[in-house]
């Protein structure tokens, strides 16, 4: 996948490393393709870990998150022969895991509508707010160790469109560069931004109320400029 | 002083590469502007903090046991299969059906309704028919809001379409499920109308909510260019004509699907 240049830390023996990774990935889909099938067995057991932190991030749970993986796999496979052996395996079975993931998002979504009664968040967010968290000044790991705010930041992400969560996933948690991102959500470098952008100010609005005031006071006391995600956008 | 904003800050803390320096200079200087980035801070701060659940090393190994029953015997390989000879012979079998299928169904008479297969395959079609129907009606009432919206004699320069991308990006979900269907029943060009609406129902959604007048504009040259309106609106009587066919009053001479290739 492209991703943003890494921080000045990075070092010739990662480079090398993925280069290696890169190559014998090349060598493994050459092999499946040749008839080899537990060749594949190789790039599976690579690259899981990898597509389940995306899909988990994607879908918000453990089972959709698996079927993401799996699925992502098989068709993988199935579509092996459109895969240009000089591209970068992993990235191609990313880009088909988001895909695949966007898909049951948005099937997860009609079927909860179809379920539910209007969501009850709006109900839960007449509560006050500084209920939900401790007296003394929170550090991020404790705020996120406070179920009452894990469970709002997940119903959060849960009210952003998939392709909003794609693209808030993708650039904020994956450092995905922001073509890659507009390639997953088919649209155009700046609609991608503008994505982004509106992701974050969903979240921000959603989610302030219960860790803003805080938060802020706990930023400002580190003193510390916040690091950039990458060098662009 | 002039702040900075929102979406210049969270550009900013998201690595945008434009005025970077300029903007770190004005924080230096401006409180405000330093408090509000570090709200944004805080919040993207506690999300960087959601767990995900641990999967072990041998999760990739697990994942193999899951597909591998599940794999063909050979990958899929694409497009090189197409340049085997006896695919081409395949190929050619199929056109010839194909093509013989097509001549055959020009000739041969309707089969009477009226079998229980054939009411069950109506009544899919039937409800089919009517859910595209609906759906093609409302991306059109998006659209055409679109379409006729003109920016404000006077008062905020940013026209404002969070409520039509809202439903453009509602509408998307439901049009990829019709226009996966057509495909499946071969109406290549409902498939094909689908597809260019998905391109333009996309263009909305992931278009900011409050816009610029020239944005507006651009957006419309796009919905004019595909000249999506007209091919939905062509659809949707065809198929509003599909559900009341008794109403339906051209004769059978002047078919729709020309009109729809037409479109």
């Amino acid at each position: 996948m492209i991703r943003m240049s890494e921080s000045a830390g990075s070092n010739k023996d990662r480079e090398a490393l993925q280069n290696a990774a890169r190559e014998s990935d090349a060598i493994a889909v050459e092999r499946t393709l040749a008839g080899e099938r537990d060749a594949f067995r190789v790039l599976v057991e690579r690259h899981s870990q990898q597509l389940f932190r995306l899909a988990y991030r994607m879908t918000g749970n453990e089972h959709d998150a698996e079927e993401v993986v799996q699925e992502a796999f098989l068709r993988a496979y199935r579509n092996l022969g459109q895969f240009g052996s000089r591209a970068n395996f992993g990235t191609w079975a990313y880009r088909i895991a988001a895909n695949y993931a966007i898909d049951r998002m948005r099937q997860r979504r009609n079927e909860d509508a179809r379920r539910s009664a209007p969501s009850s968040l709006a109900e839960e967010q007449e509560q006050d707010p500084l209920d939900l968290v401790a007296d003394e000044r929170p550090t991020p790991d404790r705020l996120a160790g406070n179920t009452e705010l894990r469970k709002k930041m997940e119903e959060a992400l849960k009210e952003l469109s998939s392709s909003e969560r794609t693209a808030f996933v993708m650039r904020h948690w994956e450092g995905c560069a922001i073509e890659e991102i507009a390639a997953v959500l088919k649209s155009t470098t700046s609609a991608a931004k503008n994505t982004v952008f509106r992701s974050v100010q969903k979240l921000r609005r959603a989610l302030e109320p219960y860790v803003g005031a805080r938060g802020a006071l706990q930023a400002k006391a580190a003193g510390a400029a916040p690091e950039p995600r990458g060098t662009e956008l | 002083m002039k702040h900075l904003t929102e979406e210049e800050l969270i550009a900013y803390r998201e690595g945008e590469p434009t005025q970077r320096e300029a903007i770190a200079e004005h924080l230096t200087s401006c409180t405000a502007c330093h408090t509000e980035l570090d709200r944004i801070e805080a919040v993207l701060s506690a999300l960087d903090n959601l767990p995900v659940p641990e999967r072990g090393p041998e999760y990739g190994r697990a994942v193999w046991q899951q597909i591998a029953p599940k794999l063909p015997e050979k990958a899929g390989r694409g497009w090189r299969v197409w340049l085997e000879p006896r695919r081409w012979v395949a190929i050619g079998a199929m056109a010839a059906i194909v093509i013989a299928a097509f001549v055959a169904g020009r000739w041969t008479k309707k089969p009477d309704a009226g079998t229980p297969a054939a009411s069950v395959a109506q009544v899919r079609e039937r409800v089919l028919v009517v859910a595209v129907g609906d759906h093609l009606g409302k991306s059109e009432m998006v659209l055409m809001e679109l379409a006729n919206a003109t920016p404000p004699a006077s008062g905020p320069k940013q026209i404002n379409i969070a409520a039509e991308q809202q439903r453009a990006e509602d509408l998307l979900d439901a049009n990829r499920l019709y226009r996966e269907t057509a495909q499946q029943n071969g109406d290549a060009a409902l498939a094909d109308v689908l597809d260019d609406l998905e391109r333009v129902l996309m263009d909305v959604a992931h278009s900011p909510q409050e816009i610029t007048p020239a944005k507006l504009e651009s957006l419309q040259k796009r919905i004019e260019a595909h000249g999506i309106l007209f091919k939905v609106r062509v659809v949707g009587k065809e198929l509003q004509e599909k559900q009341n066919p008794t109403n339906s009053a051209p004769p059978a001479t002047e078919s729709k699907a020309g009109e729809r290739n037409k479109a």
